[in-house]
């Protein structure tokens, strides 16, 4: 019995480092056939509508959302203190530098991510990937990678659009609902946002987390068990696991780029 | 290659992300980027600079002139040498002031500029040589309580 479990634990840790040293041979090759999605760019184009231009909606509807209720509770805290138009700034600054990039990589991965790694795993399962194989066009080069670089392109586009559409839910919310000052609500933005500081690291985060996040989708899908439970199970991990990659990663990330700021 | 239905959808999406990044970088963010290449730089000593942070504003007449680019500690003087980038559109005479002052009561802290009459003015690299301190509340209650002691001595 204990024996067993033992044994159960080294062979669990074996496999993981396995898994992990077979991650990075695939991004690696990834990397390396990377010539075919920007040659052929019309196949990276066809993935960006699927993981890009189809997470619009989610995206969209979300960063409003967040955006009214930032408004909404920062100006319940902001006015017991009188400042109410410091509002702009706390909208504005929350969503540059953390939710916009979190927030929409949390969707995009259970949006695009799972759905890529479905899609992978199911090419597997049906042999398609084997065929290709046959007739000597990779499968890394025709179908991972410009599923990577549509990913990774998509990313910042759709963060940068959510932080958009949460400062104008703010906008809404703070100006024209509650009756904020319009003039100090932006202007006070504009002061305390800076482009450097702010919103280019926002844009770095969200492209590490759509390298992230595909990696991991693609990886889960090209490991899968090619039967139906294989898949699925390979779903949820590619979810669970690009989540968690992508918290761990914007405080590691957060860490580094504002630690001299305030 | 030939274009589709989907080429519009991306190209779409994408002039509207690159739309979102312009929003945010020109009316929510300011280009601080743009605007160091039109200015000039002067050094104020202060004994004592409170709370004041790099980026602070620098204000003249209640009105944004320009930002605190650098705080250091001299360790010959011990004073804190601050630099402030001012805009080049404004000139100031050399025997301008400098203060630290406190926007509201527990707001942040910036730098007023008070213009004084001199006819030459603050050029790049100068130095301001009048400076007025930060106001610390600790030592103004101090002096304030010290002197209720000296009120109520008996004479």
């Amino acid at each position: 019995m204990l024996k067993r479990s033992i044994e159960n634990l080294g062979n669990r840790t074996i496999q993981g480092v396995w898994r992990i040293g077979f991650a990075t041979r695939f991004f690696l090759a990834m990397l390396l056939h990377s010539g075919t999605a920007f040659r052929r760019f019309g196949l990276t184009i066809r993935e960006m509508y699927f993981t890009g231009v189809l997470s619009l909606i989610i995206i969209l509807v979300s960063g409003l959302f967040v955006g009214m209720v930032l408004g909404l509770q920062g100006y319940e805290t902001l006015q017991t203190y009188g400042s109410e138009e410091a509002l702009g700034v706390l909208v504005a600054l929350s969503l540059v530098r953390e939710l916009g990039p979190v927030v929409a990589a949390l969707l995009f991965a259970s949006r695009a991510g799972s759905a890529i790694t479905a899609e992978i795993g199911l090419m597997k399962a049906t042999e398609q990937l084997s065929a290709m194989e046959m007739m000597a066009v990779d499968p890394i080069a025709r179908v991972v990678a410009p599923r990577f670089w549509a990913g990774v392109i998509s990313m910042p586009l759709l963060a940068a659009l959510f932080s958009a559409m949460g400062i104008f839910g703010g906008y809404l919310v703070g100006v024209q609902l509650i009756g904020v000052d319009e003039g100090s609500f932006w202007s006070q933005m504009q002061s305390a946002v800076d482009f450097e500081q702010d919103i280019l690291n926002g844009v770095i985060k969200s492209v590490v987390f759509g390298v992230a996040i595909t990696t991991i989708a693609l990886f889960e899908g090209y490991d899968a068990p090619p039967t139906a439970e294989g898949v699925s199970g390979a779903t949820t991990r590619t979810v669970v696991t690009s989540s968690l990659a992508v918290l761990a990663l914007d405080f590691v990330l957060t860490a580094f780029m504002f630690r001299g700021i305030n | 290659m030939n274009k589709t239905v989907l080429d519009l959808w991306v190209g779409l999406f994408v002039i509207a992300g690159i739309a979102a990044l312009l929003f945010l970088a020109l009316k929510v963010g300011s280009m601080s980027a743009v605007n160091t290449s039109d200015s000039y730089e002067v050094v104020a000593r202060f004994e004592n600079i409170g709370g004041l942070k790099p980026r602070a504003p620098v204000k003249s007449a209640g009105v944004v002139v320009g930002r605190v680019a650098d705080i250091r500690f001299d360790n010959e003087t011990y004073e804190a040498a601050v630099t402030l980038r001012v805009d080049k559109r404004y000139a100031f005479p050399k025997d301008t002031i400098a203060a630290i002052m406190t926007s509201g009561l527990l707001g942040e802290q910036y730098i007023g500029l008070e213009a004084g009459g001199d006819s030459a003015k603050l050029k790049d690299k100068d130095r301001v040589l009048i400076t007025q301190d930060a106001v610390v509340l600790e030592n103004l209650i101090g002096h304030f309580l010290y002197g209720k002691a000296q009120e109520g001595a008996p004479q």
